[in-house]
């Protein structure tokens, strides 16, 4: 029942659509990296109504469903504004506003997790506010969570056949089609599902490396690379 | 050392005592930091009671007395890391905490802090460094970002501290490398780099290991010497207190219960409070 020739036949066409799920995936996950950071920074904000409306954004995208904020984006925005954007760019922001709000949650431990020494110091120096934020607290804030940032990325990896409800030409998206065409199931489906496997593994083993090679040295051990 | 004998006074505030007939050899001078009614509390719980004190530009305050007096919050207090709750603080006249608009006081911006808290500085008793920066690093990072100073610049005046402080051979090691008290010397040498015209210095030696001590006092007594920064330290070392200070100021319970030189206040304590506390470290 499975025929290599039907395989060989498929890859192109899946490779490619897989090329714009990675796309989308990287893209988002960039996006989510920066809206997440933006959240989390204004949620400490010591203007009050920038606080609270940052953390009232946050539980807005939070409670509702990634679906329906593709649609909501994809649909109504256009009919409500002058902007209409191509699905793969609505897509791209969905997922970014989407997770930047749980990685505004992760960015928040990090943050919290800084010492208050940390802060006092830098206030002694005058450092100015953005100063403090960029050289002393998020770098030091960063690193212990980005194991949790590459859960998300892998997380938003696995999300993204969401993306074909509002017609971005993704993995599944093409794997169906595929098979409605040839009513052959089996080996579309099952090579997304390795594509989707394999790429998840290597993620996680990236971000393994990633950490360990730029990150595991001197904080925790005092060892003196850079 | 004779002068000294007599009144406590070191020898360049003994002439400027007798030149101007007052107490400390300081008093002709224009205070530097004025506390003026200064109250603090946290929740129920009420740390300073009303202080009143004056620091004159280039003197050295040795402020001791029993934990929990309110000590380390005053000094906070000047380096805006705390709010007073009641009271007035200024620095060259100008206020700290509140600022003039339209002709009325009104609770400082913190653009008015950021721009007031450049003369003061201040070292603390956990150090602080950035764990994530070497040495040079942490000196630099001020002047460059604040101080505008060029690299070549920043690092040269950052050497030069470090070596003040005796770590000129540190500058590439990150902090876990170091021990308690040279992480110390290069908090003191950070807080140095930016010139304050005070400086805070929070029970520096507290969390240190005893055989560390010494060098972090040295470090301090030197600066001392040299500088006309003023100085408040808060402590619990007496016999350094004594080296160092040209006044000391004894509080407890939030309020300050005694001062005067060194001598004054060591040999010949008036108050109960003063005497029951320095039998502890005889």
């Amino acid at each position: 029942m499975w025929k290599w020739d039907y395989v060989i036949e498929l890859l192109p066409a899946l490779l490619q659509a897989f090329g714009v799920t990675l796309g989308a995936t990287l893209a988002g996950f960039a996006l989510s990296i920066i809206i997440g950071l933006l959240f989390a920074v204004g949620a400490r904000s010591p203007i009050v109504p920038v606080r609270l409306t940052v953390r009232a954004v946050v539980d807005f995208i939070r409670s509702t469903p990634l679906l329906v904020q593709l649609f909501f984006l994809y649909f109504s925005l256009p009919m409500l504004t002058p902007f209409a954007m191509s699905a793969f760019a609505t897509g791209v922001i969905g997922l970014g506003l989407h997770y930047g709000t749980y990685m505004s949650e992760v960015f928040r431990s990090g943050i919290e997790a800084v010492p208050r020494g940390q802060w006092e110091a830098a206030t002694a120096l005058h450092l100015s506010k953005r100063k403090t934020w960029f050289s002393v607290i998020l770098p030091q804030a960063l690193p212990p969570v980005i194991p949790m940032m590459g859960n998300y990325l892998i997380v938003i990896f696995k999300e993204t056949p969401t993306l074909s409800a509002i017609t971005v030409v993704e993995l599944l998206l093409t794997a169906k089609s595929e098979a409605s065409i040839t009513y052959r199931v089996f080996e579309p489906y099952s090579i997304v599902g390795l594509l989707f496997l394999i790429t998840s593994l290597l993620f996680s083993l990236g971000i393994r490396y990633f950490e360990k090679r730029y990150f595991g040295g001197h904080i925790a051990d005092g060892g003196g690379k850079r | 050392m004779i002068a000294e004998a007599e009144n406590g006074l070191k020898p360049e505030r003994e002439e400027a005592a007798e030149q101007t007939g007052l107490p400390n050899g300081y008093t002709h001078l224009v205070p530097i930091v004025r506390y003026r009614s200064i109250q603090k509390s946290f929740g129920e719980l009420q740390v300073i009671k009303g202080i009143d004190l004056d620091i004159y530009p280039g003197e050295k305050i040795a402020l001791i007395g029993p934990s929990g007096s309110g000590k380390t919050t005053l000094g906070r207090m000047l380096m805006t890391l705390e709010e007073p709750s009641s009271g007035t603080i200024t620095i060259e006249d100008e206020p700290l905490w509140q600022m003039e608009k339209k002709g009325n006081l009104v609770r400082a911006s913190e653009k008015h802090l950021h721009r007031m808290r450049s003369k003061v500085g201040m070292v603390f008793q956990h150090f602080n460094l950035f764990p994530h920066m070497t040495v040079l690093r942490n000196v630099t990072l001020a002047p460059r970002s604040v101080l505008r100073l060029a690299k070549e610049e920043a690092e040269e005046r950052a050497v030069e501290m470090l070596r003040k402080v005796g770590l000129e051979n540190k500058l590439h090691e990150y902090p876990a490398k170091l021990s308690g008290g040279q992480k110390q010397r290069v908090a003191i040498a950070r807080a140095l780099v930016m010139q304050p015209k005070v400086m805070v210095f929070d029970e520096v030696t507290s969390a240190l290991d005893p055989e560390l001590v010494g060098e972090v006092l040295n470090v301090i007594k030197d600066i001392a010497e040299d500088g006309n920064m003023a100085m408040l330290l808060i402590t619990h070392e007496m016999e350094f207190a004594r080296e160092v200070a040209d006044r000391i100021v004894f509080g407890a319970e939030g309020r300050i219960v005694e001062q005067g030189t060194p001598v004054e206040l060591f040999e010949n304590p008036q108050s109960d409070r003063l005497k029951s506390f320095l039998q502890r470290f005889r």
